[in-house]
């Protein structure tokens, strides 16, 4: 089995676009939308949710009235400005609190319980191509620790294992925090989707300095390549310098949101124009993944 | 010696698991009694946060000496390996924790960081 | 006043926004331009002002004081995010995963983890004319984002309390690292594209905006790449739109060229004015 994670630091590069696109083009394969603090996929490959699974992450602090003293002690020791006090009356402030548990230990009458919070779901789906989709959905403020991700990805490994597919192509998460460390672990080769524009370049560096951690080999697709003649050069010379392997530039092209208007990917919007291109860059990926 | 494994199942015929901290459970070897034990990990795996730390701490207090694995500890939990002196084998991911034992054996498999 | 830029989805013109609706701005008021988006800040890129100050910013952690240790073992019992393990006759701490909560610190019985400072990230305060743009950024490795946007909202209430609108470019998404940027912000103003990705992303941050009972209008951006969905969500939810701007090949030029806009393009200007005129009436800036 080989995974792909397809990254791009920024947001707006086409990412999705080009993750969906491949969808269409790869055998043998599932997608995991690791993006779960604002999936896409789903818009493209309409799934059907067939399996759901609650999802359960982090602490926060809860306080009974009954048992509490109104001692005060808890909100003295919390570094979180998370227990309010209106009278004598104590509470945590839900959204402030980071689920430590130092109130818990410290409680002189242990008012205070931790329990894990529902903060999302996770999906098994058949999406309209027939393939299976493995996706999740973040609920709203929750901590995204990468947790969910690695559930996705677990799901992922799984499904994959039953239904003897061989490639599991991963749509990764923005940033370089900890969803988009929990998408890249595991990964056989990473496949960066930027655009020529300085904050494109910038962010593309930053996470290639954290893929560079995981010893990942990565490959790149410069997106509306031609928006800027002189930064997709700086962009060549950075994949060069860094040995990240460049699969392809890509034109601007208006299909891309007219695609996804259409609720289509682009392999199904414009077949004559964008299959023979993916098609070429599936095989690229497939070669670099033996 | 004792050898850990992360795995799928509980016997020598389960299949590995390729991940570390989120393992489902790890499988200790005795080389000297030949006893296989193991320990339901999906308890620690359900936690948010330093969930390859704590795996790491319970292959402290089972004095494991050797790691089998896949794709190999994140960076926090190999910090916490590094400090247990505790050798890491990887690649072993699609094996059958047979397989794998066999293979680190005839030293087929990669040593991890 | 105090205006948080956010949006659910990535790219769609959130940091453009903000820089050029503060450039524009500080022609005829105080300004200040938080960059919040720690992990990936790109307002830098373009403005170009005078480094007033830099300040490196740290948060603690602890560290282990093997020689007071009794190796207890209770700072390991209380570490809900397993950053401090006990192994055998060590203590490890692993920084990454320390939220600074000062349990395992304040509860050793032989004060063997004092909390020390580790690297956080860097904030950068610039100065043009009457606006102040304050940008942090996150050290690489470090995995949470929030409290670097916490040290530096309070650095601008310290140190920049006389402008008459804060101007906050938030991280996208939905997730904790938003939500503390945008907790205390009079305003939301959320930017959005005319796709099925913009509006589904709308959509969330909406109900984020919402959960944090926060007053909201919406700008549409790139008009004319999409349909009209969009409008039609904000009419029946009954969510303002301040401003519209236009696709046009030329303005992504521009942008990719870290350029601003509201001097250079019309279009843009006139929205940028209407977007002013709405704050006013709300009673916040010039």
């Amino acid at each position: 089995m080989k995974e792909l994670v397809i990254i791009s630091g920024k947001g707006g590069t086409g990412k999705t676009s080009v993750a969906a696109a491949l969808a269409f083009v790869a055998e043998n394969s599932l997608i995991a939308d690791c993006d779960v603090d604002a999936a896409d996929m789903h818009l493209i490959l309409k799934p059907d949710e067939e399996f759901a699974e609650d999802f359960y992450s982090g602490l926060k602090a809860e306080i009974d009235p009954a048992i509490c003293t109104s001692c005060g002690l808890c909100q003295e020791i919390c570094r979180f400005h998370a227990i309010k006090q209106v009278d004598s009356f104590f509470s945590v402030d839900f959204l402030a609190c980071e689920g430590c548990g130092y109130c818990f230990e410290i409680c002189p009458v242990k008012a205070i319980s931790l329990p894990q919070q529902n903060v999302g779901q996770s999906f098994i789906s058949n999406t309209k191509l027939g393939t299976k989709l493995i996706h999740a959905r973040l609920g709203i403020g929750a901590d995204n620790s990468g947790k969910l991700v690695a559930k996705v990805k677990k799901d992922a490994k799984r499904i994959a294992e039953e239904k003897g597919l061989y490639y599991i192509l991963v749509d990764g998460s923005p940033g370089i925090g900890c969803p988009v460390i929990s998408s890249l672990s595991g990964a056989d080769l990473v496949l960066f989707v930027t655009e020529p524009s300085l904050s494109g370049l910038s962010d593309l560096q930053r996470v290639w300095e954290l893929t560079k951690r995981f010893a990942i080999k990565g490959v790149c697709l410069i997106n509306k390549a031609d928006l800027n003649a002189e930064i997709s050069a700086q962009i060549r010379d950075f994949l060069s310098r860094e040995g990240i392997g460049l699969l392809q530039e890509i034109p601007y092209d208006e299909d891309f949101s007219r695609a996804i208007t259409q609720g289509q990917s682009l392999v199904e919007y414009a077949p004559e124009k964008w299959k023979p291109r993916f098609e070429k860059i599936w095989e690229q990926i497939k070669k670099e993944l033996k | 010696m004792i050898i850990v494994f992360t795995s799928k199942g509980t016997d020598w015929d389960a299949k590995m698991d390729p991940r570390f901290g989120r393992t489902d459970y790890l499988l200790f070897y005795n080389e000297e009694t030949k006893e296989l034990s193991h320990i339901d990990n999906r308890e620690v795996a359900n936690q948010a946060h330093g969930v390859g730390p704590k795996t790491a701490q319970i292959l402290f207090e089972r004095g494991a000496k050797v790691l089998i694995t896949g794709n190999g500890p994140g960076g926090n939990a190999a910090q916490a390996l590094k400090q247990m002196e505790l050798k890491i084998f990887v690649g072993a991911g699609e094996m059958t924790v047979r397989e794998a034992y066999e293979a680190y054996q005839r030293g087929q498999l990669a040593q991890g960081a | 006043m105090k205006l948080a830029i956010a949006s659910g989805k990535g790219g769609t013109g959130k940091t453009t926004l903000a820089v050029n609706l503060a450039l524009h701005a500080a022609n005829s008021q105080k300004v200040v331009l938080l960059d919040l988006d720690v992990e990936e800040p790109n307002s830098g890129i373009f403005i170009k002002g005078e480094l007033k100050r830099e300040k490196q910013l740290v948060r603690h952690v602890p560290v282990w004081e093997k020689e007071a240790c009794t190796l207890c073992g209770k700072c390991s019992e209380v570490c809900r995010f397993n950053a401090v393990l006990k192994l055998g006759k060590h203590i490890l701490v692993m920084p990454e995963l320390c939220h600074g909560c000062y349990a395992c610190s304040e509860l050793c019985p032989e004060n063997a983890l004092p909390m020390q400072e580790s690297a956080l990230g860097r904030l950068r305060h610039h100065q043009i004319g009457s606006l102040d743009f304050v940008e942090s950024k996150m050290i690489i490795g470090v995995e949470m984002a929030t409290p670097l946007i916490e040290q530096t909202l309070a650095y601008a209430e310290a140190e920049i309390p006389h402008a008459s609108l804060q101007i906050r470019d938030c991280p996208p998404g939905t997730s904790c690292s938003v939500i503390n940027a945008t907790r205390d912000a009079d305003f939301a103003l959320l930017v959005t594209e005319p796709t099925p990705f913009g509006l589904h992303d709308l959509s969330l941050a909406v109900q984020t905006m919402r959960f944090l009972k926060k007053p909201m209008a919406v700008v549409v951006n790139r008009v004319g790449i999409g349909n009209d969905d969009v409008f039609k969500y904000c009419e029946a939810e009954d969510i303002p739109i301040w401003a519209s701007f236009p696709h046009e090949r030329a303005i992504a030029e521009l942008y990719s060229r870290g350029e601003t806009l509201y001097d250079k393009v019309d279009s843009i200007r006139a929205g940028l004015d209407a977007i002013l005129l709405q704050i006013s009436k709300l009673g916040g800036g010039k």
